[in-house]
């Protein structure tokens, strides 16, 4: 069954970050590159606190439960005092607040009169502070593709957070050099649109930044997430949503999911006439009525002493938990979602018991330890680490009793095959709390006129030209336009004799057939790329290299061009002197008649069969070995 | 809310139509309109704008002359903006409010005096100036730090607000009574003095000789980032404070502030021997010339062994008298090339009693001053010498000037700090007569102020 998305009104709503292209970060100068190596690392953690209007943040509330202690690591080069959060951010980025009001002016968005840096309350720990800073630069506007306008809700520039290295027991480890790197937010309207319609919006809206060419470019550099509601339904944000066809996935499963909600909701009110939910009448512990069940993986994990389990029961909601209004839609599968995050893999439901090992007669010994009096009452049965089993159950109870109001909002991560699940409630309002080390910015009208001579063209205007001026067909001008590389192919054509054609070509067909390969392109930097132009242009390497040597970077096989025009490539020690054995003996003759004064002639021949694959004077030394040590032996 | 008012234009305004800040309200803009919460005009900012919350969380600056209407809602946010005909309705909607939890004191923990003075320790933002500034009592930061109720039972009490900088000699010997009377009742284990860090080093060190006999440990505390922070160090720093209150088997007045970046360990300093000597890290404050007298992580307090110094045990003070007075005439001037010597004799002319110089190297100044010196000594100021090298120790045998000097009558002060060195001189002029006995008394180690053995590798932590 499919939802008629008319009839449930399903509005979607994309939002991109874009990270800038401003060399420096937004709030301190340290460098805007990612880095591979860390020299330093310490830990923190962090708490909920409150918003100037004495609310905490729910999503800070649910955070703070789980997460004891975070690890950071960082290297001087692209992190400072600032990230480390033991110095006051320094002025913002200049560069990266035109930015973004450029792209303000762009979209047609109104710009606020004074603009107020706000700390967004997140303490999972991808922000050392325990917020990520952020201001709303402009509301309202539109954006315009193939002809369909959608409406902007709001411009943000902010901070990116750290980035995520390791996610285990409780244990969070992130590395600092992303942090702070300057980040456009774009929120459009939820519209009803059709999937491909988003991803076209998303390109459209991607061409307008990219044309402006003051944004970054590699993976994880641009990042959207959807906003999904339907009819009577909260906004439900997704993140994590990368391809078309997993977003055709993702909108069809939380329209039904989303709907199916609505439908329980529906059926609870009006057929069993359900007004209020109550399920926190007493949670008794099963612990030991379970270790006489005959699931194996209860009994594996009561192995553990600290292991325990508890039940309580849902008043009236026989058969809620495992009614399906759309194929893999069930309250039991939302709840099981929830304890996830308190290490807890699931729950098990009466509507699906007896099963998985748990007999008729434990479940007559948990409905009596519960005083169930009512066939009519569903319970749910959870185990884990005790700590865990009380949050976990403080959160099911917590989202029971919200089910009457149909759909939470929430935040959701897409799953590769389409699905979402739940990451954490929705942030609130109260997470908004001001940014007191950085006074207002007053937006200058002056300021706002010079940056009006900076608006990107329209794409076409850019394309066009790029047709004209380099001789580029219509699909290879909107190839490169659209890939990350329209600065680097400027650059390259401006200051090489090469055919613009081909450039193109070369930075965009052989770099997605590598990507398609498996290859990662962000081993390949614009210095090296711009290198390999130069020196195709100098005639010292062939015009069949440049996909080559693109090869060799991305598996990191070398680090400068010169390294492959020299014709060293890496041939372990060992193949080496096995080749070498083996000439040496192809040509036992001439060492039996010419002793060491061979030597002459096995190192040309040598480099003949090796040219290009390993440093000559490497062979000569292993050559000149190889042949002592034989005639030393020959002579014993 | 409330504590800052709109001024000039933007008053006018919100007055004519009784707008109060905190209000839900409407404003209209030649391109549509913006519904939020008044937010207060931060003081120091111009009067040309009004600040609203919106329904997303996020602050904005509407330029007066901009605003065609103003007007209150009846209810609460319906949208957030209304721009070029649309409604954009906020990003989120969710205003679920959790309140922080209610403690539930249990009597039979240890109980320790929590006695606020103010500083960042205490701070969320300022509508005065759009910075931070101290406001939250010692209630407030308890009731911030729930966890401090595992390990004692706290009395709260807010005896100052004020940030450090503005603290004065007579703050301290306002501290140094509360804490007498506070030890007087005999039931705390311990007390807790949360403190600005700016000059948490001036007050540890003035407090050490005031309440030299304390029969208690009081140990001071602070933040670096602000309690309103998630990644504030104040919880920490106080859980570790309660911490060393509770068990510490020494009296004394102690600072326990981050050992390093991490949240995890914390060093506990002497207050005579720790200093400041970071604007803005966690791990600011570290002992001078010596290790932090303990550690405490999250299941330990480890004393460090110094047998150079004479540590009190808990109940042995002889808390018979206690001296908190502080005479304010005295100077801490720190000597750089091309000092100008009249500023000794203005200094004499101006009722100055001591002078504490912060020489160069091992305890020098030109002998361009020797001439003011000799007038301000026979004119009966006195002056002590430390460095500003701050590590080391002052020794004014090495060089000639160094012997001119202690020839004209300069005292040297071995390896004090140069804070507690002007604390201590305050303390001991305004409770001795004598300047032959104060000049004694300032060369004598009372307090842990002077270690006779200069440690040959010193692990600051």
């Amino acid at each position: 069954m499919t939802t008629n998305k008319l009839d449930i009104n399903l509005k979607v709503g994309l939002e991109i970050h874009q990270q800038l292209a401003t060399g420096t970060k937004l709030f301190c100068q340290c460098r805007s590159n990612e880095d591979e190596e860390y020299t330093l690392d310490f830990s923190r953690s962090l708490r909920p606190a409150q918003s100037e209007l004495g609310i905490i943040d729910p999503a800070a509330l649910f955070e703070s439960k789980k997460i004891q202690s975070f690890r950071y690591l960082a290297a001087n080069r692209t992190s400072c005092l600032v990230e480390a959060d033991e110095e006051p951010p320094h002025c913002i980025n200049r560069e990266a607040l035109e930015s973004a009001l450029i792209f303000s002016l762009a979209l047609n968005s109104h710009i606020a009169d004074e603009i107020h840096v706000m700390r967004k309350i997140v303490i999972d720990g991808s922000n050392t502070s325990g917020f990520q800073r952020t201001m709303l630069i402009s509301m309202g506007g539109f954006v315009e593709v193939n002809g369909k306008r959608t409406g902007v809700q709001s411009i943000c520039l902010e901070e990116d957070a750290s980035k995520l290295i390791s996610d285990k027991n409780s244990k969070r480890e992130f590395g600092l050099d992303r942090l702070g790197i300057p980040l456009v937010e774009i929120a459009l309207e939820p519209v009803s649109i059709t999937p491909p319609e988003v991803m076209q919006l998303a390109l459209g809206l991607g061409r307008i930044l990219r044309a402006s060419k003051r944004v970054a470019r590699g993976i994880g550099s641009i990042r959207q997430d959807v906003n999904i509601s339907v009819e009577d339904g909260r906004v439900v944000e997704i993140k994590g949503v990368q391809k078309l066809d997993q977003l055709v996935k993702v909108i069809q499963y939380e329209a039904n999911r989303q709907h199916g909600l609505i439908i329980i909701t529906d059926k609870l009110k009006n057929e069993l006439g359900i007004k209020e939910i109550r399920c926190d009448n007493g949670i008794v512990d099963v612990t030991d009525i379970l270790r006489r069940s005959s699931s194996r993986k209860i009994i594996e994990s009561l192995k553990d002493q600290s292991t325990v389990y508890k039940a309580f029961k849902i008043e009236g909601f026989a058969g809620m938990l495992g009614f399906e209004p759309y194929e893999g839609i069930r309250l039991g599968k939302e709840l099981s979602q929830l304890v996830r995050f308190y290490g807890i893999g699931g729950i098990f439901h009466s509507d699906e018991l007896p099963g998985y090992g748990i007999t008729k007669e434990n479940l007559d010994s948990i409905e009596r330890k519960l005083a169930k009096s009512s066939k009519n009452d569903a319970f749910i049965i959870i185990g884990g680490g005790l700590t865990n089993v009380n949050f976990a159950i403080e959160s099911l109870i917590q989202r029971l009793k919200a089910v009457l109001e149909g759909v939470p909002a929430e935040t959701r991560a897409a799953t590769p095959s389409g699905e979402t699940i739940y990451i954490r409630p929705r942030p609130g309002s109260a997470r908004m709390y001001p940014e007191t080390d950085i006074a207002p910015i007053k937006v200058d009208s002056l300021l706002l006129d010079s940056l009006r001579q900076k608006i990107p063209r329209p794409i076409e205007e850019y394309t066009n030209e790029m047709i004209s001026k380099f001789g580029l067909n219509k699909k290879l001008a909107e190839e490169i336009f659209d890939s990350q590389y329209l600065n680097l192919f400027e650059k390259i054509v401006s200051s090489t004799k090469i055919s613009p054609t081909f450039v193109a070509s070369k930075l965009t067909e052989d770099i997605t057939n590598l990507e398609r390969q498996g290859y990662d392109s962000s081993l390949l930097s614009d210095e090296r790329v711009l290198e390999i132009f130069n020196e195709l242009d100098k005639g010292r390497i062939a015009k069949e290299s440049v996909p080559i040597l693109y090869e060799k970077f991305m598996k990191r096989e070398i680090n400068r061009v010169e390294e492959f025009e020299s014709g060293f490539e890496t041939m372990t020690e060992r193949q080496l002197e096995d080749e070498i054995e083996g000439i040496l003996n192809n040509h036992l003759d001439a060492i039996n008649e010419k002793g060491m004064n061979s030597l002459g002639m096995l190192m040309g021949r040598t480099m003949a069969m090796l040219k290009g694959r390993s440093d000559g004077q490497k062979i000569n030394k292993i050559l000149k070995d190889k042949l002592e040590q034989m005639l030393a032996l020959r002579e014993q | 809310m409330g504590t800052s008012e709109y001024k000039g234009k933007a008053s006018e305004l919100l007055n004519g139509k009784d707008i109060k800040i905190g209000q839900s309200i409407t404003i209209h803009t030649a391109v549509g309109g913006y519904s939020g919460l008044l937010l207060p005009r931060y003081e120091l900012f111009d009067d040309n704008h009004i600040v609203i919350k919106l329904g997303n969380g996020y602050n904005i600056g509407i330029d007066i002359t901009k605003i065609i209407s103003i007007e209150k809602n009846c209810s609460e946010l319906q949208y957030s903006a209304y721009i070029n005909g649309k409604f954009l309705d906020s990003k989120s909607e969710s205003l679920d409010e959790f309140r922080v939890p209610i403690l539930d004191l249990k009597d039979s923990l240890p109980r320790v005096a929590l006695i606020s003075t103010g500083g960042t320790i205490g701070s969320k933002i300022d509508y005065r100036t759009g910075g931070v500034t101290s406001v939250m009592s010692a209630s407030d930061l308890y009731l911030s730090v729930p966890e401090i109720s595992k390990y004692a039972s706290v009395d709260t009490e807010m005896l100052l607000n004020e940030y450090s900088e503005n603290l004065v000699p007579d703050d301290w010997t306002l501290m140094a009574n509360k804490i007498i009377e506070k030890i007087n009742t005999g039931i705390y284990k311990g007390i807790i003095l949360s403190h600005g860090t700016d000059t948490m080093h001036y007050t540890s060190a003035a407090l050490s000789f005031a309440l030299r006999n304390t029969p208690i440990p009081i140990v001071l505390t602070g933040a670096q980032r602000s309690s309103d922070r998630p990644s504030s160090d104040a919880a920490l720093n106080l859980i570790g404070a309660t911490r060393f209150a509770v068990k510490s088997e020494h009296s004394g007045v102690f600072v326990v502030m981050h050992a390093n970046t991490s949240d995890g360990l914390l060093a506990c300093h002497l207050g005579t021997r720790v200093r400041k000597n970071h604007t803005s890290s966690r791990d600011a404050f570290e002992s001078i010339n010596l290790e932090p007298i303990a550690l405490i992580d999250s299941d330990s307090i480890k004393m460090q062994s110094n047998n150079m110094l004479k540590l009190t045990r808990r109940g042995e003070g002889k808390h018979s008298s206690y001296e908190t007075s502080f005479d304010r005439h005295v100077v801490l001037l720190q000597y750089y090339p091309g000092f100008e010597p009249t500023i000794i004799s203005d200094l004499v002319k101006n009722g100055c009693k001591a002078i504490i110089f912060e020489g160069t190297g091992l305890g020098h100044v030109s002998r361009d001053c020797f001439t003011q010196l000799k007038q301000a000594i026979e004119s009966g100021i006195m002056i002590f010498m430390t460095s500003q090298c701050l590590w080391g120790r002052v020794n004014m045998n090495v060089y000639n000037t160094g012997r001119d000097l202690l020839g004209i009558g300069i005292i040297p002060l071995s390896d004090m700090t140069p804070e507690t060195a002007l604390t201590k001189a305050m303390w001991l002029i305004a409770n001795n007569e004598s300047s032959v006995e104060i000049k004694w008394k300032m060369q004598e180690n009372m307090c842990n102020e002077i270690t006779y053995v200069s440690p040959i590798e010193i692990d600051k932590k």
